[in-house]
């Protein structure tokens, strides 16, 4: 039996192993690993993810089980210190001597830390690994608890360096990223798409400061700034350094491997070093006098190393290895592939800018316009896997190569074909080095019938993800080959969409959940069915959401937002945001009464936070008392409708949003709908509504509205897009119940206006005929049925409060009136707030 | 935090020391859940009508801590009885406790049983 040791537990280390005993031969042989940190290998590439859920386990590239399970032997936390080349054996840090026949190096990299006075202060860190990121967040929550507005630096401007400026938003405090080139990203972007790339990151709060050489780090014993020359510095509570890496090449001085100067061990395409018998992958491997910072080429070099060492001497690492790359996480697309840049004689580039939108996009073409080279893509990355597939892939490109980048899009058309178009041999999967055709043949071949199975099966998108979308289509498309039909259900207990649902409810007239699972559904139900059809009900029979309790989402059968610590926010309806002094004082006197922390809402309202299950009817009672609704605000369905001033006192109003906004938000108040809907009405085009960041806006203009729909706010924003312009308030109406309506039908769960347009073929454009056309023929059946919700509306909370039934629900216990001893609160500015989470 | 969970661990059937009268069959809705107290517990019961089965667990969810589970939705997973947690829709079946769409530590379970219209909590303490 012979035996390899593995020295590097890392992401490549990881991959070595799993590509190892994935082969026959690999019984053949013992396989020892020695990682250096205190846990098994990790998603490094992920690692950001850390911050939001602390939690390492989520990271793991396998469990420890998998190694034993395989029969790996795994040793953690222990450092390989010696390696004597002639013995062929290894020494531990623990003086243990291990003898091996192969050797495989795959030690990785450190960040570099480069050599200025004063980094060895308190506050400044690296970004490497699990306890680097622990380390980060003690010391931001120190900083937070000292002072309101803590700063934090990023020397590095890099690809990590913006990832890290994302984090440290992340963790409340104030992020500056410091680069030395004069632009951001200086190895994959020019020096246009890095100012475009600046505006956005500056419009998220981070702020850049290039061209800065780092002198000092200033402080007694913690950092307290930077200086960059006498009269320049900045002054920050923390500094992370992300400015390039150094490969962890130590063992390479123990046995006299051959190194480059900066550091990596030198290897052949076969990924052997100097020495018989050690290889070296990863990120200390010098390939073509190059490291290569990224998991895929360190990937194909664990593959190489495994079929050297099982004998296949055939397979080895390409001449030339693909630098494309897609930054992750930070909410804005940046990608760039091929020959980012280049000079004009080489080829030709076709740029587009659009600075209002933070997008930049570059092609470069060659000289005959026939073949891509490369691009840089920042703000919109949609394209990105195709384009990277026909520069990979040589593909012919279009006449107009341009619509490439500005595109026939729009009107729904796209200058690319579909993933299908690609040759077999395309690599959709670039860190598992998954062709088109492993994906499509593990369709085609009957063994897998759905996303999950391929995922499964090929471990195609299990990496960074970016290729999900397309191994999605390709499933789909393979799929729908084979005559199958790929459709949305909503979940295993019902074949259907929600659209179909919605029709077979209203045509059987199935009008309880539980006939609904009998005649059409499987099993016992879900929380993803549960809530889908109480909505649909919601919309054909007008239930609120008091009817079966049990079947609506978890907030609206107490019909309140559950917090931290399980108490609920109030939030009685505002319409327009117009509020009386009267009625603010109730507001006040209850919450006082009740004990509740207040604050205004981003919707112009005010939510009472912190109320205990047992005294939400008490406290709905007083308020209905005065006059008050329910505001919704727990539901999916019409939360506000948001209002400037208007025409009645501002010097520019062209008509009153407010009135316009109340009729707007009584006319649609408890309308039920796939998601959350919003409006807004702006007296002029000024905006200050924000109409179009709303799921309807209405903007007062010359001669009448205009009205928009299908914008949010949210995660990713869109603007509304003009449905009709200078119509009047009964028109607006007209087209809001049928858009509405049309929207309520049709949509998936969960599903906003702006994603639900995005998938309706043809989109504004073919949404324009159906509403103000009417080519389908909708329109009356549209209105009618929004006038009989309209009629039939009634407050839920005031069903709630005056029926003893209901309000048994409102008790922490059954069997007790006590209250929930979990319930923490402790003291902010005067007021109230949850205990914080503290896993 | 430890300590809150310490004090959930699964009883079986058959190590039932105490049966516990909790409430009558209508004060739990069907297909839904309410939280019961005993002692220092909060137990969440269930009526799982369309099963014919009632289930208890602790009402603590594991992922933040809260005292919640019971108003969670129920439903079925391949069969499997579960309970989505109100706060970020974590599951657990109600058969072993196990976390269905993560890596949580289980949940503890609790035996039920109906006589005469009352429901009873069985510990083993
Ligand atoms: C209370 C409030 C924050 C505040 O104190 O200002 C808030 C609180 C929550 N928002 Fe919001 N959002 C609030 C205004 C907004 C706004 C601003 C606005 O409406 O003008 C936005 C951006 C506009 C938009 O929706 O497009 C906003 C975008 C979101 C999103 C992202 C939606 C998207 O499509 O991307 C979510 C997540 C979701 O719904 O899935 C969300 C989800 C939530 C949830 C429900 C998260 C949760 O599940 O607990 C919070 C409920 C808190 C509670 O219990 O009341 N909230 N949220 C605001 C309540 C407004 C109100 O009076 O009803
Ligand atoms: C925050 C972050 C984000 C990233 N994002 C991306 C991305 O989006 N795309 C991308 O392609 N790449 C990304 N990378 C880079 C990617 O993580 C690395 O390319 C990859 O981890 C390299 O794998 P490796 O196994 O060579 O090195 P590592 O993962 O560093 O593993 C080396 C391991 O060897 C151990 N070790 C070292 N010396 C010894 C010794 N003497 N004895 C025992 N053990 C030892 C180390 O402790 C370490 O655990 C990112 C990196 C970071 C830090
Ligand atoms: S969901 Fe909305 S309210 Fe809650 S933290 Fe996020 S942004 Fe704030
Ligand atoms: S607290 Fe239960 S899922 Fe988060």
């Amino acid at each position: 039996m012979k035996r390899v040791l593995v020295v590097g537990n890392g992401m490549v280390g990881y991959k070595f192993c799993e590509k190892f005993v994935s082969q026959q031969q690999a019984d053949d042989f013992e396989l020892v690993v020695f990682g250096d940190e205190p846990r098994p290998a990790y998603d490094r590439v992920h690692l950001s993810e850390y911050f939001e859920n602390q939690d390492a386990k989520a990271l793991e590239l396998a469990p420890a089980d998998w190694y034993a399970e395989n029969g790996i032997r795994l040793i953690c936390d222990q450092r390989v210190t010696d390696i004597d080349a002639a013995q062929k054996q290894i020494r531990t840090a623990n003086g243990r001597l291990h003898p091996y026949d192969y050797l495989v190096l795959a030690t990785g990299s450190v960040p570099f830390v480069p050599p200025i006075p004063g980094v060895e202060k308190k506050g400044v860190f690296v970004y490497r690994t699990i306890e680097d990121l622990e380390g980060m967040m003690a010391y931001a929550k120190e900083i937070n608890t000292k002072k309101p507005n803590g700063k934090a630096a990023i020397l590095g401007g890099g690809l990590l360096g913006l990832e890290a400026g994302k984090a440290v938003l992340d963790m409340g405090l104030e992020p500056h990223v410091v680069e030395f080139a004069p632009k951001l990203m200086p190895r994959q972007l020019d020096a246009r798409s890095s100012a475009v790339l600046q505006l956005k990151l500056e419009s998220m709060g981070i702020h850049i400061h290039l061209s800065k050489a780092t002198n000092k780090i200033l402080g007694e014993n913690a950092i307290t700034g930077m200086e960059f020359s006498e009269d320049d510095t900045l002054d920050v509570d923390m500094l992370i350094i992300s400015a390039g890496i150094r490969p962890r090449d130590e063992l390479g001085n123990t046995c006299g491997l051959e190194m480059g100067t900066r550091g990596g061990f030198v290897v052949n395409d076969k990924m052997e070093t100097s020495e018989p018998d050690i290889y070296a992958i990863g990120e200390i491997a010098l390939y073509n006098q190059l490291i290569y910072g990224l998991v895929a080429p360190g990937y194909d070099m664990a593959e190489v190393a495994v079929q050297q060492i099982l004998g296949d001497a055939t397979t080895v690492m390409p001449a030339e290895i693909d630098m494309s790359t897609k930054l992750k996480l930070i909410g804005v697309d940046v990608a760039s592939f091929g020959t980012p840049y280049m000079p004009a004689d080489k080829g030709l580039s076709i740029l587009f800018e659009n600075k209002t939108k933070f997008t930049y996009k570059r092609i470069n073409v060659s000289h005959d316009g026939k073949t891509l080279l490369g691009g840089i893509l920042v703000g919109d990355a949609d394209d990105y896997n195709i384009l990277h597939q026909m520069y990979l892939n040589g593909m012919p490109l279009p006449d107009n190569a341009e619509e490439l980048i500005v595109g026939a899009r729009g009107e729904g058309g796209s200058a690319f074909g579909s993933a299908m178009a690609l040759p077999d041999s395309a690599q959709i999967c670039s860190c598992e080095s998954i062709s088109k055709g492993t994906i499509c043949d593990s369709i085609l071949d009957g063994s897998c019938s759905s996303f999950k199975d391929v995922v499964h099966a090929t471990k195609a998108a299990t990496g960074c993800g970016g290729c999900k979308p397309m191994v999605t289509d390709l499933v789909n498309e393979s799929l729908k080959s084979m005559g199958k039909e790929v459709k949305e259900v909503i979940c295993e207990h019902f074949d259907y969409s929600r659209q179909e649902l919605y029709g077979i409810i209203k045509v059987k007239g199935i009008t309880t959940y539980d006939e609904a699972l009998d005649t059409i559904g499987k099993g016992d139900g879900c929380e993803l069915c549960k809530p889908a059809l109480a909505s649909i009900f919601a919309t054909i029979y007008n239930d609120t959401a008091n009817k079966e309790a049990v079947i609506q989402d978890s907030n609206d059968r107490f019909l309140a937002n559950i917090q931290r610590n399980g108490s609920y926010s109030v939030v009685p309806r505002i319409p327009g945001g117009e509020i009386t002094p009267d009625r603010l004082i109730v507001l006040g006197e209850v919450a006082k009464k009740y004990n509740l922390y207040t604050k205004i809402t981003g919707g112009q309202r005010i939510d009472l936070f912190g109320a205990e299950l047992n005294d939400l009817p008490a406290i709905w009672e007083e308020l209905i008392a005065v006059g008050f609704e329910s505001g919704h605000a727990y539901g999916k369905s019409l939360r506000t409708v948001k209002s400037c001033v208007g025409s009645t006192w501002c010097r520019y109003g062209m008509d009153e949003s407010v009135s316009f906004a109340i009729a707007l938000e009584e006319r649609y108040k408890g309308l039920r709908s796939p998601h959350k809907l919003k409006g807004g009405v702006s007296g002029c085009i000024r905006e200050c509504a924000e109409a179009r960041g709303k799921d309807f806006g209405v903007i007062a203009v010359e001669g009448g509205w205009n009205l928009y729909v299908c914008g949010n706010g949210g995660a990713t924003p869109k603007h509304a897009q003009l449905l009709a312009s200078q119509i009047d308030n009964e028109t607006v109406i007209k087209y809001l119940d049928r858009f509405l309506m049309y929207y309520i039908r049709t949509a998936a769960p969960l599903v906003r206006t702006a994603a639900w347009l995005e998938k309706l073929e043809g989109g504004i454009e073919q949404l324009k005929k159906i509403v103000v056309e009417d080519s389908l023929q909708l329109a009356q059946d549209l209105e009618a049925d929004m006038q009989d919700l309209v009629n039939k509306y009634e407050c839920e909370w005031k069903q709630a409060v005056v029926n003893p039934e209901i309000r048994k629900r409102f008790s922490h216990f059954v069997n007790t009136d006590e209250r929930d001893d979990n319930i923490a609160f402790v003291d902010l500015r005067e007021q109230k707030m949850p205990e914080p989470w503290i896993n | 935090m430890e300590a809150l969970l310490d004090n959930y661990n699964t009883v079986a059937a058959t190590t039932v020391r105490t049966w516990f009268k909790a409430c009558k069959v209508e004060d739990i809705p069907k297909n839904g859940g309410a939280c019961i107290k005993y002692q220092d517990k909060q137990i969440a019961l269930f009526n799982f009508a369309r099963k014919g089965k009632w289930y208890a667990c602790q009402n603590l969810c594991p992922h933040k801590m809260e005292m919640v589970l019971s108003r969670g939705m129920i439903g079925d997973q391949e069969g499997m009885a579960k309970v989505a947690c109100p706060m970020h829709k974590k599951t657990f079946s109600l058969e072993t406790g196990e976390n269905l769409n993560g890596d949580l530590q289980p949940i503890a379970t609790y035996p039920v049983k109906i006589e005469e219209g009352f429901v009873y909590l069985g510990f083993s303490e």
